[in-house]
Order: structure tokens, then sequence, then C-alpha cells
């Protein structure tokens, strides 16, 4: 869907904003790092740019480093202990391993370290898991530490103005199907609120109408055939592929439709196709000027 | 066994797959699928797809111009159920089965336990492979996280019951005091959870353990099976970049695991055209003398009389600009076909197709795409 793309270039643009921002990328695949064309960061926040910080999520590491702050140990005091509690709690409670992921961005935004956190979540199966955490944990867990975390968690992820999903979906149907699923997920399971969707990969319009009409009359066999005289050679791929991009884009157009009509009061911010080779930094710049134009309408 | 990662066309392939068999190749197919957004049931027309097995009518076939030699299945897997019914089946007897199910740990974690989904249809398989009804059997595996949980999900739930982590969960809390190796790790548990919650999950575990003996034999059992001759993995995936890593993955693990990848499906391949370098020079030769070129073409007695020229320049550069575009995702794909290559022999590309299948006749396209490249 390009999640990754869409957190880096919303993060790059709150930065050079004069933003101080952290953005996490929730299942440490190494994307996140590869998007500044950074090495792979791990736990502890790393500037990858002026006042922009970038971190891989660990629940193990989250969890050790709070254990430490409420217990006041060094945090390699509770290393084995801790990492054999991880395995057995991880595995035995729905939530924990959610909670202490989510609980450490929200602590973050607690302390007021930086201005704007930007987490870079997994895939919508998981998502609401993530984020129904403390009410999942207020449910199974009566006492103890990660109890007395709920409250506050819970505060900061249904206040509307310190808090927002932000879905990316590209204009295609499993995407959108699972889009409007999620919206109503988020929704009923969640305190989170929807602030957009980002719609991703949008593919550029050639033509107007008129420039439409033009096309056809190009597409006939007695213009194919001056063209491709004049280029010195066959030029009909060139005319196919513009017919390729015309169809597939009407296809994704009518995905967006779709979109709109299920979810009509959600704000929709387009980011382009765009077309690279690779995707490191530039295309992060890319999107956050994209972001930047659409955030500005 | 179809596999890989999310989003690629799993489950129209596995379709394709089972459609082609059944009027191809004849006798009695049937299509799995774990996929909660039922689309497997919509492409095969099958209006509503409800949980168990539906024949798709011969009538849906000949609505799509086939005359189908064999019968096409399919089944939709509930993996709740799926899990309830495992539990039924490996419980030592009722009054545990229900204790287990009963239980609020269990409500909680059977959604997630050990990537339940996969596991389920890998059971399922097994149960469908004993009871020999069917000549082939296509199962559209779970669009999990990572593409290759579903091969470990066996051998995982296997390691699960034997491991030192389990028997640490049930024992009963007041034993573990005495062992004075475990304390610490009790002494964060209880300050972390509260002791209640410890000793529900001790619970919990008491009881599943008593599944154990039943879930680790099942579970060679399975091992063999999908290392049986008969069992062909195909792979499917985009050549764009997140599925193509899990592709990977999963291609790597397969020879790791002493099983054969039956080959690999591409899926959304752009046209060939857009890799021929002279057209690509076409391309530029027309941005560079569009405006003389338009001219030429909207002149008197020229194809496009009557056009404005300015507004045909602009046609004409738009047409070398979107093929120089368009080129570049088709180089990108290319270099990432070259390496997927490499570990597997390509079986099949499917290109983008202008809509999305929805129907059986739309399954049979592919599927002819996919069978004449055999």
């Amino acid at each position: 869907m390009g999640k990754t793309a869409v957190s880096a270039g919303l993060a790059y643009l709150a930065a050079s904003r004069g933003k101080r921002v952290l953005v996490c990328e929730m299942d440490a695949k190494g994307d996140l790092a590869l998007a500044f064309e950074a090495a792979p960061r791990g736990f502890d926040p790393k500037e990858v740019a002026p006042r922009l910080f970038a971190m891989e999520m660990d629940p193990e590491a989250s969890l050790r480093q709070y254990l430490s702050l409420q217990l006041r140990l060094p945090r390699t005091a509770v290393f084995g202990p801790v990492a054999r509690m991880f395995d057995f709690v991880a595995s035995a409670a729905p939530g924990v391993r959610e909670i202490v992921s989510v609980g450490k961005l929200v602590w973050e935004v607690r302390e007021r370290h930086y201005d704007l956190v930007v987490a870079d979540a997994v895939s919508s199966g998981h998502v609401t898991g993530l984020l129904s955490a403390p009410q999942t944990i207020n449910r199974l867990v009566q006492v103890g530490l990660v109890r007395q975390q709920t409250s506050w968690m819970l505060d900061i992820l249904s206040d509307p103005s310190t808090t927002g999903a932000l879905v990316v979906a590209t204009p295609e149907e499993m995407p959108v199907t699972e889009t409007i699923e999620l919206a109503s997920r988020l929704e009923a399971e969640t305190t989170v609120a929807l602030l957009g969707i980002v719609v991703n990969r949008v593919l550029p319009e050639l033509f107007g109408t008129r420039e439409e009409q033009v096309f056809e009359a190009l597409s006939s066999p007695g213009s194919r055939s001056v063209l491709s005289a004049s280029l010195g050679g066959d030029a009909g791929g060139l005319l196919d592929a513009a017919r390729w991009m015309v169809r597939t884009r009407r296809s994704r157009a009518s995905h967006l439709q779709r979109l709109r009509e299920a979810l009509p009061q959600a704000a929709l911010i387009y980011v382009p196709y765009l077309f690279l080779r690779s995707f490191g930094l530039r295309a992060t710049r890319q999107v956050a000027a994209a972001l930047a134009q659409e955030l500005e309408n | 066994m179809v596999c890989g990662p999310g989003g690629v066309g799993k489950t129209t392939l596995s379709a394709a797959l089972g459609a082609m068999a059944a009027v191809h190749q004849g006798g009695k197919v049937l299509v799995v699928t774990v996929d909660p957004a039922r689309r497997l049931g919509q492409a095969l027309g099958l209006r509503p797809f409800h949980r168990g097995q539906q024949r798709v009518p011969d009538a849906a076939f000949r609505a799509a111009g086939a005359a189908p030699r064999g019968e096409l299945w399919a089944e939709l897997l509930d993996a709740r159920a799926g899990w309830d019914a495992l539990v039924s089946r490996h419980a030592p007897d009722r009054e545990t089965a229900r204790r287990i199910l009963a239980n609020e740990i269990y409500q909680g974690i059977s959604e997630r336990f050990i990537q339940s989904h996969d596991y389920i249809a890998i059971e399922r398989l097994f149960e469908l492979h004993s009871e020999g009804d069917y000549d082939l059997i296509v199962v559209d595996t779970p669009p999990t996280r990572n593409a290759v949980d579903f091969l470990l999900a066996p051998e995982r739930m296997a390691d699960f019951f034997s491991s030192r982590l389990l028997k640490l969960l049930a024992t009963p809390y007041r034993s573990r005091l005495a062992d004075a190796a475990a304390r610490p790790f009790y002494y964060v548990a209880d300050r972390v959870l509260g002791t209640r919650f410890l000793e529900q999950v001790a619970e919990f575990f008491i009881l599943f353990q008593t599944l154990s003996e039943g879930f680790v034999e099942r579970a060679k059992e399975v091992e063999r099976l999908l290392s049986d001759e008969r069992t062909a993995f195909v792979v499917v995936s985009t050549l764009e970049t997140v599925p193509m890593r899990e592709a990977e993955e999963f291609l790597r693990l397969l020879p790791a695991k002493g099983l054969d990848a039956g080959g690999l499906v591409l899926n959304r391949a752009l046209p060939a055209y857009l890799f021929d370098a002279e057209l690509a020079s076409r391309a530029s030769a027309l941005a560079e003398r569009a405006g003389e070129l338009a001219s030429a073409l909207s002149a008197p007695g020229a194809p496009l009389e009557g056009f404005d020229a300015p507004l045909v320049q602009r046609v004409l550069g738009e047409l070398a600009a979107n093929f120089h575009n368009v080129a570049v995702v088709a180089k990108r794909e290319a270099a990432r076909r070259a390496e997927l290559s490499r570990q597997v022999g390509v079986l099949a590309e499917v290109p983008e197709l202008p809509d999305d299948v929805h129907d059986l006749a739309g399954v049979l396209e592919v599927g002819r795409r996919v069978w004449s490249q055999r």
C-alpha cells in the first residue's frame, strides 16, 4: 500500500517545517530505514535528518525500558527474567505485546519529547488489536503495573486532537474493501479517530476530453502508420502504453468512487504514483511534497 | 498449495487452477479457502458462499462458455469453528474440552494463537486428504502477514507443546514459589500482571496441555503430507517490493524444509512491449519532434486534419512522457523478475487485466493464460 512511504513522507514534511518528529516502524522490517537511506534503526531513536528521529519497535525492549523506569533498575538488570517473562506473557495474554508497543509511543507523546509521533503501523488485520489493547488489558488483567497504564493511554488515544489514524489505500479492489472494513472496525473497536484516508499510487490523468479525441484519432490505422513512418519504425506501442494507462486509471477510479460512497465523511488525501527506478530518499521527498500540497487544500 | 503474500491474487489463481483442472483434466476438484472476504465464492458465482462444501453448477460453466469434464467444488473454512473442533477432537474427554472452550483466555487467544488460520487450513487439508473424496485439492492459503508462517505452523505448534515455556506456564502458581531459579521471573510477572491473571493463565495452560499429544502427532502427519511428492507448492506474487520480498523468503524456505517449489506465477505483469529499446528511442524522438509532427498530422489532407496543432502537440508529448514513465516501472519489474527466476523457474505470468476478476468467465480467462504457459 505504501504505508511506510507515506509515514516517511509525512514525518519528513513535519520535520522540514520545524517540528521535532519521531517515526516508528511497528513491524521492524527495515523499510523505514530504506525510505531515509539510513542504516537499519533499532529500538533507540536515531536522527536520520534534522529534527527527524527514526526507530523500529521491539516489544521486549519496550517492556524492559518501562520496567527499568518503574522498578528503577538499570535496563541490564531486568534482561534475563524479562526475556523469559515476555515470551510467556506474549504467548498467553492477548493485548500484552500490543500494549507495550503502542504504550511506548503513547508514552513519548505524554512525555512531550516530540512534537509529532508517526507510527508506521502493522497491516490492517492486526491494527485494531494494537489500538484497542488498553481495553483488552482492562478486561483481562485486574491489577498490576500494566493495568495502571491503561487509563492514561486511553485518554491520549481517545483524544482526536492528540491521536488520529490515517488509513493508506491504493485505488484497487481489495485495498478499498479492506479500507472500508478497517474504518468501521476502528470505530467499533477502538477509541481512535479516523483522520482521513491517504489514497496512494494515483495514476496520472493523461488526457482531458479534447486530448482524448485527438488520442482516438491518432489510434486509427491511418494515423498509426503516418506516425510510425515519421519515427522510423512501428510506434504502435506508444499508443498501446497510453491506452493501458487510461484503462487502468479508469478501472481504479471506479474503486475510488466506491470508497467515496462508503465513507463520504472521510477526508481523502491523494499521493501520485511515483515512476521511480528505486525507492529511497528521493521518493520520500516526493511523497512529502505531495502531502504538503494536499494538506494546503 | 497456492502460497504467497497477501493481496497478489492468490484466491483468483486458486479458483483458476481448480476450474482449469475440472474443465480439462476431469475428476473431482476442490478449492479450499480461509478467506474472510468470501471472494472465492464471488469468483466462482456461488451465492451465498457459506461454510462447508458447495458445488459450482454446470450452468455456471456453460454461461462462461466452458464444458467441464469433471466437477468443481469449493469450501470455505471458518478458523474459529475449526479451532473449536480441533480442541474437541484432541481433548481427553468432553469435560476438558468444554472447560477449554469456555475459558476466557482461550476466547481471547484462539483468534491469534500460533497463526490460527494457517494451522486450521493445514489441519483441514489433512482431513480432506484422509477422506479421499477428491482427485485434486487446491488450497488457497490464508493471507497472513508473512507467507512463510503458513509453512512453519505445524512445526511451531509441535515446538510449543514440547517447550519448557509451556511446562512453566502449566505449573500451578503456588508450587512455582519453591523453584528459586524461576523466582525472579515470577516476581516481575507478578508485579506487571498481578497474581490472579497469572492463575487464570495457568489454569488455561494446564487444560491446554492435555491436548498436546494429539496436536504433536497430527503436526508430524501434516509435515509428512506436505513433503509428499503429490503435493506441489505454487507461489504467487506480483513484482512490487513488499510482495516480492515475501515471495523470495518463501522460495528460500521451501528447499530448507525439503520441499519442492512447483513454480511461480507472477500476477499483474506489465506488457512486454514496454521493454523494447527501439520503441523507447522512438518515444524520445517523439518528444523532441512533437511540434513538427503535430503540424504535419493536422495539415490539410493529413489524418488529424481539423484538430488544433498545439493540442495535437500536447497529446504527442504526453504519449512520449507516459511511455518513458511506464518503461521505468517495467525496467524495475524486469530486474526483480530476473532475481526471482534465479530461485525457481517462472511458471507463468498473468498480465494486468483491465478489470478485476469477479466471475467464472474471468477466472477461466486467468486460467487459460497460466495454462498456456505450462
